[in-house]
């Protein structure tokens, strides 16, 4: 579970750094995305296996710790009062789940495409060459306020999911103590912040260019050229 | 203080179990809370009742037999307390007190409020322990330990037994006490010689006995009555993960 963890915990770190390049305009993440797209297939390839493995491993112990756990507490007529636990510790089976799913969904609506074909056909010229354009697809996609409202609220969840899992990480793997605990504590939350401001800030700023007075992003050009 | 309990009471193993609402009056607030059942128990006998069973024996706050929740909580609302040393002048005269029996798949309910704990007797059996000689005492200080190291150990050593952090765990781990059993013997010198197989030996015995899995919540520390801190949760994964690999790469499983 705590290695798994550590992937996924390295990786999103990296697509949040990633994402924020659409701050710095559509020809920075348009080259971004079209360097990973051409990637070596072993390389592109490998990754995915190798997160797509991490991710189904730290599922299935997810659910046989669960299972197990289940056996061990019986059902409880009584009541059970709680000192310290934290809401993140208390839901992160519920957090997991529904990040579970929002993954599946967040695969399926900007990496394949599937959930709007329309998408497919966003395309832009980048140094005289035809390439995906990811920044147009971006806005489109976050100017439906229900899937960046969806996109905001589940990226909430993982920053509750970080904040205990990521301290968690460094007590299964032995590695916490009297010193060195409240560090790893508040670093675990900070990262959780962090992750969540980072990702967050791309729909956010969709949502605000398109229903405010801000101008972040060119929502309503893209609209236009796009529909 | 005049008190309403409402107590689980189970005749037996196989019963199903019900809470059944008692009054209990002229409760002394020095008295504690054992002392309180005492009480209620004596008002039982007397109208010709079943008295409440429930585990007890030093009253010190030292044995670990006593294992009630009080209201939600084991070992009731003060914290690094038993219920022995637990005392009604921590209620409100008038309150509703509900009294439950420890609950976990491993601690079968054997009446009302005492709980089977021979699970707890099997892991301190697979390694909670070190094979010396018996016989006349060795010299005082032959064995030098650090002073660190024997506090470290005897924070660990506090560990009574009492099950209340699997109780308060909403998975029923016993992590927080095979951790402070394990770390006891092993910071000390004469835990050395058998640390790798103490620490295998108590985790998979404490697993095959039904409790479940640490997922660092920590109420066990929170309603632990000797302070055990989750450190030593942190220690035996860290020592049981150094003992996995040098089984692996030496073929053993010891």
């Amino acid at each position: 579970m705590a290695i798994t963890g550590l992937i996924m915990v390295g990786f999103v770190l990296f697509h949040m750094l990633g994402n924020l390049q659409m701050f710095q305009g559509p020809d920075a993440i348009n080259t971004y995305a079209h360097f990973l797209k051409t990637l070596p297939p072993a390389v592109m390839w490998g990754g995915r296996l190798f997160l797509l493995a991490a991710a189904g491993v730290h599922v299935a112990t997810a659910i046989s710790l669960t299972r197990e756990n289940c056996k061990a507490c019986p059902t409880d007529p009584g009541v059970k009062e709680r000192v310290q636990a934290t809401l993140s510790s208390k839901t992160m089976a519920l957090s997991g789940s529904i990040l579970l799913f929002f993954i599946v969904f967040h695969i399926l609506h900007f990496t394949t495409h599937t959930i709007f074909p329309v998408y497919k056909t966003f395309m832009t010229d980048l140094d005289g060459q035809q390439v995906y354009d990811v920044y147009s697809m971006v806005i489109y996609g976050f100017s439906n306020a229900w899937i960046a409202t969806f996109y905001i609220i589940a990226m909430g969840l993982l920053c509750m999911h970080l904040s205990h899992g990521v301290s968690s990480m460094f007590q299964s793997l032995g590695l916490r103590n009297n010193y060195w605990r409240k560090t790893f504590d508040i670093f675990a939350a900070l990262y959780g912040w962090v992750i969540f401001i980072g990702f967050v800030s791309n729909p956010a700023a969709v949502l605000l260019s398109e229903y405010t007075s801000l101008n972040i992003f060119p929502v309503q050009d893209v609209l236009l050229r796009l529909s | 203080m005049k008190l309403t309990l409402k107590i689980w009471r189970q005749a037996n193993t196989e019963d199903q179990g019900r809470f059944i609402s008692y009054s209990v009056d002229d409760v002394s607030s020095d008295s504690s809370f054992l002392e309180m059942l005492d009480l209620l128990n004596e008002q039982l006998v007397a109208k010709g009742e079943e008295p409440v069973a429930f585990d007890h024996d030093c009253r010190e706050g030292i044995c670990g037999m006593c294992s009630l929740r009080i209201n939600g909580l084991a070992h009731g609302p003060e914290r690094a307390t038993t219920v022995c040393q637990l005392h009604m002048r921590s209620f409100q005269d008038g309150d509703t007190i509900t009294i439950e029996p420890w609950r976990a798949a491993p601690f079968p309910v054997v009446k009302d409020l005492v709980v089977d704990r021979s699970s707890f007797d099997a892991i301190i059996q697979s390694g909670g322990f070190i094979t010396a000689r018996t016989g006349s005492a060795q010299d005082a200080n032959s064995i030098l330990v650090p002073k660190c190291d024997a506090d470290t150990a005897m924070d660990a050593a506090a560990c009574i037994g009492c099950g209340a952090c699997v109780a308060a765990c909403k998975n029923a781990s016993a992590m927080l006490f095979v951790a402070a059993k394990a770390a006891h013997l092993n910071t000390l010198p004469q835990g050395q010689a058998e640390k790798d197989r103490r620490v295998l030996k108590m985790v998979s015995t404490m697993d095959e006995a039904g409790f479940g899995n640490c997922t660092n919540y920590g109420e066990c520390e929170a309603v632990c009555p000797k302070e055990i801190s989750l450190d030593f949760i942190a220690k035996l994964n860290r020592d049981y993960g150094k003992a996995s690999i040098k089984a692996f790469l030496s073929g053993s499983d010891e």
